[in-house]
C-alpha cells in the first residue's frame, strides 16, 4: 500500500442544495458526507469537482471563506461535466478536491483600498467570493463599487442576493446593466464596457475584472481612458485543467501554470506572458 | 572502481535479479527495448532504446483510483500499491538527466505519490556511451555521456565491465555483487576516446544561446514558427518517445462494475490538449508546435534554475515522421541561427 | 538512384513561381543530415535554390497536405507527385477533399525510395554523409565507409511497388511508367496461411508495440475527417492510450475498417510508425479481400470511381460466403 499523500485522490462531496439562478446557471451547495465544509479556501481559489465516469473539471468557489458551513459553486451548462451536474438532484454525491490556485490578495494589496468590481455574465461567480469576503470585513476596505452586466435580467446571477443584500449595504454601490431593453427593467441598458466609461470612476480604486474576453478587452480600453493603469487591475483566468497542481501541462502559458500560479493575475503580470489565454 | 569480465556479466545480472526485478535494453524484432532480464535475455549493443525509460517511473497508462457508484452515492477506492524494488541497467547519461527533469515536476509539492513510490524503489545503473550517434547532442545541455549519473555508473569495454557507485543506494547494491577492485585506467582511456568522437559529431557546435528563462516574449512572436510547423502532422511521436515530456491526461473508464480513473501520457501537439467546452486557447498547429519547444527551451528553464527540458538524446530526430525537431528549431531561431 | 535530378525540379518550380502560374511549391526540404528531409512550402526562388531537395529519401507523400493548404493559400499550389502519390491525390479528389483548380500537379518518376532504418542497420550509428545513387555511399564519424546497393534498402512499399504510372498530373517530367505486377500480397497470404491462434499472436505482438502516437492516422491520406472519431470524447474509444488490452488492437482495426476500399496502399502508415509496426498489412488484407470478393479494384486509379464497398450490385458476394471463408 502506497501511504503517501496523493493530491489527485478526491474526497466525496454531497450536493445539499441546487438553485436555478439563470436559465443556464445553477448554484450548487456542497458539503462532506458528515455535513461539514470540505476545506477552507480564500477568495478566488478553485476546486476540482468530478462525477466519476463523466469527468473532472475546475470551478471557482463562489461562496465566501467567511461562510463556515458549506461551499457554493455557480456553474453554467456548457460541457460534459456541467451538463451532468445540471441534472443532478439534492443528495447526489460528487467528488471534490482543493483548494487550488493563488487567491485574490484580499488581505494584502486590497487592504485599505477602494474596490471596483466589474463582471459580465457567469464571471460574477469567482468575484462573488471576493465581494462577500470584503463585505464581511468592510472596515478593512474603502468604498466598494460593483458593475455587473448580463444579456437580460434573467441572466443576472445571484440577483436576489445583489438586490436584498449587496445593494442595501452601506458603502457598497451596485450598478447593474443588461444588454437590451426589457419589459419590467427600469435599470441601465447597455454593455458593461460602455457603462464603466459612463460611470466615469475615479482612479483611486483597485479593479477586479472578470468576464468574457471581448468584454475584458473593451473594458480595459475604457479603464485606460479613465486613467487606470495595469497594476491596478486584477483578473482571473480560465483554461483547460486536469491535475490542478501544475503537473499535467494543460494550463501552461509561458512559464506559468494557471492552476497554481493563477488563476488570479494582475494585468501587468499578464503582459509578461504570451497572449495565449 | 570495480570490475567484472564481459563473460561474467550474466552472472552479475543474476545476482541483481535475485533481489529485485532487473530491466535492461535488449533487441527485439529489430528494435531495442527495455525488457525484464532472465537467463537468456541479452544486453543490447545498441546506443539506446527506441522509447525512453521514463515508463519506469511515469508509465504511459496507469490506474490512479477506483470509484464505486450506487444510486446517488459514490465511494472512492485508493488502489495505490507500493512499488516493488527494481533495477534498471544500461541507462544512458541523457536519460539519467531526464529523471532529474521529471523529478522537478513530480517531486515538488504537492508530490506525485505514484511517481515517488517508483522513484524510491528504483535503482538506476547507468552506462557510459562509447559510440554516440550523429543524432546525439547531449553536450549542448552540459551532459557528459562518458560520465553518466544514476546510482551506479557502468563502463563497458571490449572485455570488461567497470562499475562505480554514485549514491548510497548504489553502494549498497554494488557491495552485494562480489566484483573485484581495479584501477580506472581502462575507463579513462575509453572516456578520452569518446570525448574525441563527441567533438566530431555533426551537432557538436549546437548551443543553447538565445534560449532560457526570460526569453519568452523575444522568441514567442518569431515569424519562423510558421514555417517550422508548416508540415507538422500534429501526431504525438516526438512527445511519446521523449524522455522529458511529462504532460498527462486524466480519464475515467467504466469497467461495468466500477469506474477507474487512470492517467495517460498526453501531447501538447494534439488538437484537443487545451480544448475546453467553450473554446481552445491554442487553435492552430503552429501554436501547439511552438508550445512544445518554448516549454523545453524557455519555460522549463525559467522555472528550474536554467536547466533545459531537453537532454539531447536524439530520439525525436530519429522518429519524427516529417523530420522536424528541436535541433531544427534551435538552429532556426535563437543563437544558432545562420 | 533517382533519374530526375533535383535541379530539374527546382528549375521547373522557379519558372512556374516566377511566371505567376503558382504561388507556392510543396516540396522536400533538406535537413540536418543527408537523410532527414521535411515536407515544406517554398515561396521564393531563393528558398528553392538553397533548400529544395529530391533524392532517395523523399518518401513523403504530399497529397494529404493539399486538403489544408488549398484552403489557406491564395492562388495555385505546385505539388510534385511520385506515381504512388498520384493515387492518393485521385482518391482525395474522389472524396471532394480539395479543389483541383487550386493545384498544379507535376508528376515525377520514382525509382523507389530508401529506408534510413535499413541503412542504419548496416552502417550502425554515426552517419556523417550519404551520397545517393544506385550504390549508396555512406560515411560515418567512425571513419568507416559503406557501399550499399540501393535496391537492398528500399522502403517496404517500394520493394512491392504497385505502379510506376502517374494516374494524375497537369504536367509530367520524364517518361510515363506502367502499372507493375507486384508481390505485395505475398505477406498477406503468409498471414492467411497461419492458424487463427498464430495470426492472433502475430498481431498481438505487433500491436502491443503501439504507443498511440497517432502518426499513422495523422499521415494517412485516407484519414482526412475534419474530426476523427478517436478525438471525440463521446466515442468511448481513447485517442491517446489504450484503456485496456482490447483497445490496443481496436484502434488499428477500426482505422483499417474506416479506410477499407479507400486506402490506395501508399504505405505512409508503416513508413512513419516509430515502432516499426507493419500496419500496411492490415490495409492490404482488405485490398486483397475486396479484389477477390468484388473483382480487382485499385483505389485512386481514377477520379470518381465508385468503390465496391459503396456500390451494391446483385453480383456482390453473399455475407454467408464471407462468413464461410472465415471458418477456413
Amino acid at each position: 500500500m502506497n501511504t503517501r499523500k496523493e493530491p489527485l485522490i478526491p474526497t466525496v462531496g454531497v450536493i445539499t442544495d441546487v438553485r436555478l439562478d439563470t436559465p443556464d446557471i445553477k448554484t450548487f451547495r456542497v458539503v462532506t458526507p458528515d455535513g461539514k465544509k470540505a476545506f477552507d479556501h480564500m477568495p478566488g481559489q478553485c476546486a476540482m469537482l468530478s462525477i466519476p465516469g463523466v469527468g473532472e473539471a475546475m470551478f471557482s468557489i463562489t461562496s465566501s471563506p467567511t461562510n463556515t458551513e458549506y461551499m457554493e459553486f455557480s456553474i453554467k451548462k456548457c460541457g460534459c461535466v456541467t451538463e451532468w451536474l445540471h441534472q443532478a438532484e439534492v443528495g447526489q454525491n460528487i467528488t471534490i478536491r482543493g483548494p487550488y490556485g493563488k487567491p485574490f490578495p484580499v488581505d494584502t494589496e486590497f487592504a485599505g483600498k477602494n474596490l471596483l468590481f466589474i463582471a459580465g455574465g457567469v464571471a460574477l461567480a469567482p468575484l462573488r467570493s471576493v465581494i462577500n469576503y470584503v463585505r464581511h470585513y468592510k472596515d478593512r476596505y474603502g468604498k466598494i463599487d460593483i458593475v455587473y452586466g448580463a444579456r437580460s435580467k434573467e441572466d443576472l446571477l445571484q440577483y436576489r442576493e445583489i438586490i436584498e443584500e449587496w445593494s442595501v449595504d452601506e458603502g457598497v454601490t451596485v450598478h447593474l446593466t443588461i444588454d437590451r431593453e426589457q419589459e419590467g427593467w427600469d435599470g441601465h441598458v447597455g454593455f458593461v464596457p460602455n457603462y464603466v466609461k459612463e460611470l466615469g470612476f475615479d482612479t483611486d480604486k483597485t479593479v477586479i475584472l472578470c468576464g468574457p474576453p471581448i468584454m475584458i478587452k473593451f473594458t480595459l480600453a475604457g479603464l485606460t481612458e479613465l486613467g487606470f493603469v495595469k497594476d491596478q487591475v486584477y483578473t482571473t483566468l480560465e483554461l483547460k485543467m486536469k491535475c490542478a497542481i501544475g503537473k499535467c501541462g494543460r494550463c501552461n502559458v509561458g512559464s506559468k501554470y494557471v492552476c497554481k500560479d493563477g488563476p488570479v493575475f494582475r494585468l501587468d503580470e499578464l503582459d509578461e506572458l504570451p497572449n495565449e489565454y | 572502481m570495480l570490475k567484472c569480465s564481459i563473460d561474467a556479466l550474466n552472472g552479475v545480472f543474476a545476482k541483481i535479479a535475485a533481489d529485485a526485478t532487473l530491466y535492461l535494453p535488449t533487441d527485439k524484432d529489430g528494435s531495442t527495448v527495455y525488457a525484464e532480464w532472465s537467463e537468456g535475455v541479452e544486453l543490447s549493443n545498441a546506443l539506446n532504446t527506441a522509447k525512453s525509460p521514463k515508463d519506469f517511473f511515469f508509465p504511459q497508462v496507469e490506474d490512479l483510483m477506483k470509484f464505486k457508484v450506487e444510486g446517488k452515492s459514490i465511494s472512492v477506492d485508493d488502489i495505490r500499491s507500493e512499488s516493488e524494488d527494481f533495477v534498471v541497467f544500461g541507462v544512458r547519461a541523457c536519460d539519467v538527466r531526464s529523471f532529474d527533469i521529471l523529478d522537478r515536476v513530480f517531486l515538488v509539492e504537492p508530490y506525485d505519490s505514484y511517481y515517488a513510490s517508483r522513484r524510491e524503489h528504483g535503482v538506476i545503473i547507468s552506462m557510459a556511451c562509447s559510440k554516440p550517434a550523429e543524432t546525439c547532442f547531449c553536450r549542448t545541455f552540459g551532459i557528459d555521456c562518458t560520465n553518466p549519473g544514476g546510482d551506479i555508473a557502468v563502463w563497458k569495454t571490449e572485455d570488461s565491465v567497470y562499475w562505480n557507485a554514485n549514491t548510497e543506494k548504489g553502494e549498497k547494491l554494488l557491495s552485494k555483487l562480489g566484483l573485484e577492485e581495479c584501477s580506472d585506467d581502462a575507463v579513462n582511456a575509453q572516456k578520452e576516446k569518446t570525448e574525441k568522437i563527441m567533438s566530431k559529431l555533426p551537432l557538436a557546435g549546437l548551443t543553447t544561446d538565445g534560449f532560457g528563462g526570460g526569453k519568452t516574449l523575444d522568441l514567442f512572436n518569431r515569424p519562423e514558427w510558421k514555417s517550422l510547423s508548416e508540415s507538422c502532422l500534429g501526431c504525438g511521436t516526438c512527445t511519446f518517445v521523449c524522455p522529458t515530456c511529462q504532460c498527462y491526461d486524466v480519464k475515467d473508464f467504466n469497467t461495468g462494475n466500477a469506474i477507474i480513473r487512470y492517467r495517460c501520457w498526453d501531447s501538447c501537439m494534439y488538437s484537443d490538449f487545451t480544448k475546453m467546452a467553450h473554446g481552445n486557447n491554442r487553435n492552430s498547429q503552429v501554436e501547439r508546435f511552438r508550445q512544445r519547444f518554448m516549454h523545453k527551451l524557455v519555460y522549463y528553464p525559467e522555472n528550474n534554475e536554467g536547466i533545459f527540458g531537453c537532454v539531447g538524446c536524439g530520439r525525436c530526430l530519429a522518429k519524427c515522421p516529417i523530420s522536424m525537431n528541436i535541433v531544427k528549431v534551435m538552429k532556426t531561431i535563437g543563437g544558432n541561427a545562420e | 538512384m533517382q533519374k530526375i535530378t533535383r535541379d530539374v525540379l527546382v528549375e521547373k518550380a522557379v519558372s512556374l513561381l516566377e511566371n505567376g502560374s503558382v504561388s507556392c511549391v510543396l516540396g522536400w526540404k533538406k535537413g540536418e543530415f543527408d537523410y532527414d528531409i521535411t515536407p515544406a512550402v517554398f515561396e521564393s526562388k531563393e528558398e528553392l535554390v538553397s533548400d529544395f531537395i529530391f533524392d532517395d529519401f523523399c518518401g513523403a507523400n504530399f497529397s494529404k497536405y493539399l486538403v489544408q493548404k488549398t484552403r489557406k493559400v491564395e492562388g495555385k499550389i505546385l505539388v510534385f507527385l511520385k506515381p504512388c502519390d498520384t493515387y492518393s491525390f485521385n482518391q482525395l479528389l474522389t472524396e471532394h477533399r480539395f479543389d483541383r483548380e487550386k493545384v498544379y500537379a507535376v508528376g515525377i518518376p520514382c525509382e523507389g525510395m530508401v529506408d534510413i532504418g535499413k541503412i542504419k542497420a548496416i552502417t550502425g550509428d554515426g552517419i556523417s554523409s550519404i551520397v545517393c545513387g544506385d550504390t549508396i555511399k555512406v560515411n560515418t564519424i567512425y571513419d568507416e565507409s559503406f557501399d550499399i546497393n540501393a535496391k537492398d534498402v528500399l522502403l517496404e512499399r517500394c520493394i512491392n511497388c504497385k505502379s510506376k504510372k502517374h494516374v494524375a498530373y497537369d504536367e509530367l517530367i520524364g517518361e510515363e511508367g506502367e502499372v507493375i505486377e507486384s508481390n505485395r500480397f505475398d505477406e498477406v497470404a503468409r498471414l492467411e496461411a497461419m492458424t487463427p491462434d498464430e495470426r492472433f499472436a502475430f498481431w498481438q505482438n505487433e500491436l502491443s508495440k503501439c504507443i498511440r502516437c497517432n502518426a499513422c492516422r495523422d499521415v494517412c491520406p485516407a484519414c482526412t475527417c475534419e474530426k476523427c472519431v478517436f478525438n471525440n470524447p463521446k466515442s468511448g474509444v481513447e485517442n491517446k492510450a489504450p484503456a485496456n488490452e482490447f483497445e490496443e488492437k481496436m484502434f488499428h482495426i477500426i482505422r483499417a475498417f474506416h479506410v477499407a476500399g479507400r486506402c490506395t496502399d501508399c504505405g505512409e502508415c508503416s513508413r512513419v510508425c516509430p515502432q516499426n509496426i507493419p500496419l500496411h498489412l492490415l490495409n492490404r488484407k482488405f485490398i486483397k479481400d475486396i479484389d477477390s470478393f468484388y473483382g480487382e479494384y485499385q483505389a485512386g486509379a481514377e477520379v470518381g470511381s465508385r468503390a465496391p464497398l459503396v456500390n451494391y450490385t446483385t453480383e456482390d458476394i453473399e455475407p454467408c460466403d464471407v462468413f464461410e471463408r472465415g471458418n477456413d
